[in-house]
């Protein structure tokens, strides 16, 4: 066991603790810090895989844009200290119990199959060939979901400031 | 047991963390958190589809493509959910879902 698989465990270790404590604690801001730190080393993860552009965007994206706006969001709705309601002890026990058996499914699967390693040479995956296949219009290419995103992307943002914005009030 | 991090051990991490999310889906009834669990299991998937991409399909880039634009669809959908969460909290002062039941009936 190298220095890289100690790393390893301990970015798993991290991601599935944080995971479990977002999902259990009954503190809710201390659920989107859990989830924050479960994202981060998801980041380390795709870091030691050498994905160095996922990982950056999985830093900008979701630690610096979707953590930020559930804690405001948060601010927004919660009365502060306010510990959330306790479920019903039924509820939780079946939850966790589906959760069990599928995981152990899955599990059960995962250890049946056998995947077939390539033998193809790995290539190389740096920005400058994602930004050449991202606007290619080949068969390789990803021009056209590219710019799908992109007016998914508009579409969203309008939607959002006429879904936010304040309705006028009556007028008198 | 092998010990050597490699496609399984990625997977483990990668329905644990699914599965996870999916708990929290069911046991949660605050509209925030259960966006939380939808953000984790979104993860999961976007963990997988690296994982894939790194050890069966090294020499092509598609499960990478898939992440980004997954990554760009729940940026989207977290900014929807959020933006309709506090038009909820306005009309209803609360967002749990048991208080935001009109369209059941």
């Amino acid at each position: 066991m190298n220095g890289s698989d100690i790393i390893f465990y301990l970015l798993a270790a991290l991601t599935l603790v944080c995971g479990v404590l977002s999902v259990s604690t009954r503190h809710i801001f201390r659920a989107a810090i859990y989830l924050l730190f479960t994202l981060i080393g998801i980041a380390g993860i795709y870091f030691w895989l050498d994905y160095q552009f996922i990982a950056a965007v999985q830093i900008v994206v979701y630690v610096g844009g979707i953590v930020v706006l559930i804690i405001f969001s948060i601010f927004l709705t919660q009365q502060a200290g306010e510990k959330l309601p306790k479920q019903k002890i039924g509820r939780k026990i079946f939850s966790a119990l589906a959760v069990f058996c599928g995981f152990a499914l899955t599990m059960l699967q995962l250890s049946q199959n056998i995947f077939f390693l390539p033998e193809k040479e790995a290539i190389p995956v740096n920005v400058a060939e994602i930004g050449k296949k991202m606007l290619s219009t080949n068969a390789e290419g990803y021009a056209l979901p590219f710019e799908v995103v992109s007016m998914l992307l508009l579409a969203a943002m309008i939607g959002c400031i006429v879904i936010a914005l304040r309705s006028k009030p009556e007028t008198k | 047991m092998n010990l050597e991090p490699g496609l399984y051990h990625l997977l483990f991490i990668s329905a644990a963390l699914l599965f996870i999310g999916v708990y929290g889906f069911f046991t949660r009834r605050n509209l925030i958190t259960m966006l939380m669990s939808i953000e984790l299991i979104l993860n999961s998937v976007n963990l997988n589809f690296i994982a894939f991409n790194k050890y069966l399909w090294p020499h092509k880039m598609d499960g990478l493509f898939f992440t980004v634009f997954i990554i760009a669809i729940a940026a989207a959908e977290a900014a929807v959910a959020i933006a309709i969460i506090i038009n909820l909290y306005r009309s209803h002062n609360s967002i749990d879902v048991e208080n935001a039941e009109e369209l059941k009936y």
